[in-house]
């Protein structure tokens, strides 16, 4: 049976260290791949928009010559445009210059044109025209936490944006600062961070300075989140002003991914490293992990991924679709791209031998 | 303001073509490198009118109000030349100079370059 019309199919937009790959496939097992765009830029973030009875895919990309900047298609890649003067641009008062766009993040369904980003140095960005223009927030920019917060090893971010569909809620992870809250639409920021390790630091239960490596919302219940955390994976059930932990189970709590399942509460994935000073998976044996009770127990799958991996998944380089059933995907840093039509309970590679995947993001779309 | 469609082909295109900014008056000449010519009208070569002595950073000015893109390319918003932009006047580099506060005269060229990074 088919799951979708014959006019629809599923875009699997891959960043890379050096350039962007979009597949694209009617039974999500099938992919065809584009040409590489943005060759030798790496594209940190990309955002698949299909609000608006539209397909915007947003990309941000950097240049090691000649920087950051944010590009939109609405052709499926077909063509990009840039604003003249760059999507986002730290005002002139703030002395500060975009280094990475972390995360490029659509809104919920009843925002349309809201797209929030994520970036480096540490800022949050809203824009309300689709995201050709961004607006820095200033209520965390000029947080008082600010001069503590520290840089995980790839560098000072805001990586993780999750606007809550039911209120003025926004939870945001930091690398490093741990997760932050606002409930009034970003004029004021919390860190909500209770119950979360930081065993690097001195004190390992701070306010804040975590590393938070990911954080996911539960798709039913606004107030449940999930994070992957730098050693620790926890879930919060109160809109995380606590988290407990939910790493039993599996073989490690180090790792980079979460992500929540886009329509049942209480399912979740995520890939575990070794550890910190061994960022492979463990014993070599790549794996997702999933949870049907929110962390309570986990099953592994590694049905179709190879016998032997030592490449980690980064953060962004793990995603799902919106379908039914949930697609998963994810890409490791050696460049090869894996899909599940069936929620993760098996996997077949999309393509290998590309640069380093940094992220992934798919959606189900319209034909080109 | 109006946006801007970018290419993101595999391959950027080594476009040819010299142009000249004005043909008249005294100017300095700014040569591109060839993957950025596209963000300055498909020229590698730009002339830039300049009333006499001036600065690096006022040629990169008289640059970028014409071609914000390409401005964004090789300075950030703080206005500082980014770190794998390499700028020389006459074959010397302005790091090794005043930096963008290196004069420049009419008759002269900065020449813009990526510099040797990556992997």
């Amino acid at each position: 049976m088919r799951y979708m019309s014959p006019t629809e199919q599923t875009v699997l937009a891959i960043g890379t260290k050096k350039g962007l790959w979009l597949a694209t496939s009617e039974d999500r097992t099938n992919w065809t791949l584009s040409r590489p765009q943005f060759l030798m830029q790496e594209v940190p973030s990309v955002g698949i928009d299909t609000r608006d009875g539209r397909t915007r895919i947003m990309v941000g990309v950097r240049s090691e010559h000649w920087g950051p900047t944010v590009a939109h298609s609405d052709d499926l890649g077909t063509s990009w445009t840039e604003p003249e003067n760059g999507a986002i641009r730290f005002p002139e008062d703030t002395g500060a210059a975009l280094e990475r766009i972390w995360q490029i993040q659509p809104d919920s369904r009843d925002r349309p044109g809201v797209v929030w980003a994520g970036c480096e140095p540490i800022s949050v960005w809203k824009s309300t025209d689709g995201g050709e223009r961004f607006e820095l927030n200033r209520g965390l920019w000029d947080h008082p936490h600010r001069s503590e917060w520290g840089a995980g090893y790839g560098g000072p971010a805001a990586h993780s944006i999750l606007p809550s569909p039911a209120d003025d809620t926004v939870h945001i992870a930091m690398s490093t600062g741990g997760v932050y809250r606002t409930t009034d639409g970003g004029s004021s920021w919390e860190a909500r961070n209770h119950g979360i390790s930081a065993y690097f630091m001195p004190d390992p239960t701070p306010e804040f300075g975590q590393c938070v490596h990911k954080i996911a919302r539960d798709s039913k219940d606004a107030k449940r989140l999930y994070a992957q955390n730098h050693h620790g994976v926890y879930r919060s059930d109160d809109g995380a002003d606590s988290w407990v932990s939910i790493a039993d189970g599996l073989p490690a709590d180090f790792g980079f991914v979460m992500m929540a399942h886009p329509s049942r509460s209480g399912t979740a994935w995520v890939i575990p490293m070794k550890a910190d000073a061994e960022r492979i998976p463990p014993d070599g044996r790549l794996a997702v992990h999933r949870t049907d009770d929110g962390g309570s127990t986990w099953t592994r799958s590694d049905a179709g991924l190879p016998k032997a991996e030592y490449n980690t998944v980064l953060r962004d380089a793990a995603a799902v679709d919106s379908s039914d059933p949930a697609g998963v995907y994810f890409g490791t840093r050696g460049g090869t791209v894996y899909a599940s039509a069936d929620e993760g309970g098996s996997f077949a590679e999309v393509v290998s031998h590309l640069p380093d995947v940094l992220c992934v993001r798919a959606a189900k779309v319209g034909s080109a | 303001m109006t946006d801007r469609a970018m290419s993101a082909a595999s391959s950027p295109g080594d476009v040819a073509g010299t142009g000249s900014e004005t043909g008249t008056g005294q100017s300095v000449s700014v040569v591109l490198p060839p993957v950025l010519a596209a963000l300055a009208g498909d020229r590698k070569l730009l002339r830039l009118p300049v009333p006499d002595m001036t600065t690096v950073a006022a040629v990169l000015d008289l640059l970028g109000r014409d071609n914000p893109v390409l401005d964004r390319r090789i300075r950030d918003e703080t206005r500082a030349v980014r770190r794998h932009v390499n700028l020389f006047v006459e074959g010397e580099d302005v790091r090794d100079l005043d930096g963008v506060s290196t004069e420049i005269r009419p008759g002269q060229e900065l020449f813009i370059i990526q510099s040797v990074a990556g992997g």
